[in-house]
């Protein structure tokens, strides 16, 4: 048998029909997540033609991007940002009742971010195909699953026949050697993989993590560096399952039970690059030197060290970026008066996220006048954290401890900053205004959001670790 | 489900020289809290169009009401770059563009385009550097012949469209229908997995 890549083989068994020069293939589709704000129009779709919604067994919801982060009032009353956010949740909810799909509603202990909680209910598993109309669905690659993003269109094809006509992506390789150094975080390792593979330098094809580092990394940060393979243009982004993956599917309310199992866990050890296979690029990371990330620029690749000084433009597309994010050339990050931190969103957002900024929180206290916030990524998470009493550290040292949701890091649900603001966001993008209009974004590590936070201005968070451990 | 066919579009072009115009530039975040794909043009390139209040950030293309003879976008390496969201190429068809022309677009943005009868048309750097440099000039975008060409043909730029989207685009059908036609193959795939519906 010829030498296969992981995607190749998961990709060969779910294809219905060959593509060919005519046509794309019929890619069939083991998992549908869906939320409020790219599915209403591909119900209308549906309705209009009058189809069902094919397999309700393979579709599941969640509500995330447009519910609020704030408690209900004394009424039970959610404040929703606008009229429209709350229409756009009722939608969905109308829709999943009309065609029997399940839900994470309001008020479900299973609600949150689509991109945490499909891992977090064993929804993900290695080796299968998933889609949701979302650009980050890419973070389920983590498992060794082919997971893209899709629109609107794509949505109601998938919830009509189960099916998208894709053509197959090329296949890149993005190799890490060595381990990360102490104090180095995945969102780290993420933010230097899109700085090397540049921001529209995966266009066009699916991107196989590996190497040491990415061994190394727990699930948790391998779902950082998968959600951010978008952010480098690339649709698809995986790693191969291992022994870490396998131990973090069992048990989950999804995840097959008994023969059912071994039978997956015999297929899931299957799922790996043969040795011989061949990428049609491939990049290599020296990972050990790697170190803290912030993004200085309105493209998620425009990253550097955290301790560095502030590069001058080379040409008019950063001096654009530099005129609207007002660093000024040769001088240090740390020199950036910070007013919001944002910590949370599908890219970092899970417990060991908020385990890690918590360290940095703990029997410290914000900087007078910055406004930060902790948005756990879903209400699994949220429990869990309060069980630890991480809620506890973020309040006392003077942050705000949310409900879950997309929040901040798309800003639709009224959480955003302020016109001139600069934020620092464990978020996957510093587009001009995505956190708000004429709002400056700064992307960096759950320890870097915290260690800003403290410092008031841009910080490394390795000195507070530091000074944790003297 | 048909709509009119497309065979080419002419018309004027306005040029947005910027790189990574992503999908928050093209409709912010905020826009998407509507359950219907229609009205979206009012808020196509919200924020570089109107102040916070609301007011006009000054006469351009963009605010003109010449703007109906400039319907072919001119844009920046990376356009489309971002968010799935479908809502990017329903702001800009409402507002009144038919297509973009760029050295590069983004995978997904391009995939939406082509199933809202938006053309992502992809040339050479050379070719869209010319075009960067002479804003407003007419290009007659060919999708039956797949080339750009300015009236007197001194311009010409050729460019591919995925096969299968464009023969959708010239003989007005969509996918969907295209998918429906394959449902015996879907049914005897889910079976031979033994996972009937």
């Amino acid at each position: 048998m010829a030498s296969e890549t992981l995607f190749e083989k998961i990709w060969a068994k779910r294809l219905v029909t060959e593509e060919t020069d005519a046509s794309p293939g019929v890619l069939y589709i083991d998992l549908h997540l869906i939320h409020e704000v790219t599915s209403p129009q591909a119900f209308a779709v549906l309705k209009k033609r009058g189809l069902k919604v094919r397999r309700t067994d393979r579709t599941f919801g969640t509500l995330d991007h447009s519910t609020p982060t704030l408690p209900p009032d004394k009424n039970g009353a959610l404040p929703f940002a606008t009229k429209d956010a709350e229409t756009q949740v009722k939608t969905l909810i109308a829709n999943c009742e009309e065609h029997g799909i399940e839900l994470a509603g309001l008020g479900d202990p299973r609600r949150g971010i689509v991109h945490v909680i499909g891992p977090e209910l064993g929804l993900t598993q290695p080796g299968k195909t998933i889609v949701c109309g979302d650009s980050h669905t890419s973070t389920h690659g983590a498992f060794g699953a082919i997971a893209f993003g899709i629109g609107t269109t794509e949505v109601g094809h998938v919830l009509a026949t189960q099916c998208v006509l894709q053509r197959k992506p090329k296949t890149m390789r993005v190799m890490f050697d060595g381990p990360l150094q102490p104090g180095v975080s995945a969102k780290d390792l993420a933010l230097a993989m899109v700085a090397a593979v540049g921001a529209d330098g995966g266009q066009g094809y699916s991107v196989e993590f590996a190497g040491e580092a990415v061994r190394g990394l727990s699930m948790e940060g391998r779902m950082t560096l998968c959600n951010m393979s978008i952010e480098a243009g690339a649709r698809f982004g995986l790693v191969a399952p291992d022994d870490k993956t396998i131990n973090w599917v069992k048990d989950r309310p999804y995840a097959p039970k008994g023969a059912a199992w071994d039978k997956a866990v015999a297929e899931w050890e299957t799922l790996y690059t043969d040795d011989d296979a061949t990428f049609d690029k491939e990049v290599r990371v020296d990972a050990t030197k790697i170190q803290p990330m912030i993004t200085f620029g309105v493209s998620p690749d425009a990253a550097l060290p955290a301790e560095a000084l502030t590069p001058a433009p080379k040409n008019e597309v950063e001096q654009h970026a530099a005129d609207y994010m007002k660093f000024e050339a040769g001088r240090p990050f740390a020199d950036m008066a910070v007013n919001k931190v944002f910590i949370g969103s599908c890219t970092n957002s899970r417990l060991s996220d908020l385990r890690e900024a918590a360290e940095i929180f703990r029997g410290r206290h914000v900087y007078d006048g910055v406004v930060a916030l902790v948005v756990p990524g879903s209400e699994a998470v949220r429990k869990a954290a309060e069980a630890e009493g991480l809620h506890d550290v973020f309040t006392n040292a003077g942050a705000q401890w949310r409900e879950p949701g997309c929040s901040m890091c798309i800003a639709m649900n009224g959480d955003k900053g302020e016109p001139g603001d600069l934020v620092v966001s464990t978020s996957n993008r510093n587009f001009i205004g995505r956190q708000g209009q004429g709002v400056r974004t700064v992307l960096a590590s759950p320890a870097t959001a915290a260690a800003s936070a403290i410092a008031g201005h841009i910080a490394d968070p390795r000195k507070f670790m530091l000074e944790k451990a003297s | 489900m048909s709509f009119a066919p497309i065979k080419s579009v002419t018309s004027r072009t306005v040029v947005l020289e910027q790189e990574n115009i992503d999908t928050d530039q093209i409709i912010p975040a905020r826009f998407l809290t509507t359950t219907s794909q229609s009205g979206l043009g009012q808020s196509a390139f919200y924020d570089w169009r109107f102040e916070e209040d609301g007011t006009p950030k000054g006469v351009d293309l963009f605010n003109s009401d010449q703007r109906a003879d400039y319907r072919i976008l001119v844009a920046g390496q990376n356009f489309g770059c971002g968010s799935s969201r479908e809502h990017a190429p329903w702001a800009l068809k409402g507002f009144g563009f038919d297509a973009v022309i760029s050295s590069d677009i983004a995978d997904i943005f391009t995939s939406n385009s082509l199933k809202n009868q938006f053309l992502p048309v992809v040339i050479d750097a050379p070719s869209h550097a010319y075009l960067l440099d002479n804003p407003g000039i007419e290009l007659t975008i060919d999708l039956e012949n797949q080339i750009v060409t300015t009236p007197n043909g001194g311009f010409q730029a050729s460019f591919k469209v995925e096969p299968f989207a464009r023969q959708c685009l010239l003989q007005g059908v969509d996918t969907l229908g295209h998918l429906m036609n394959q449902m015996d193959d879907i049914k005897a795939f889910e079976a031979q997995r033994g996972d009937a519906a």
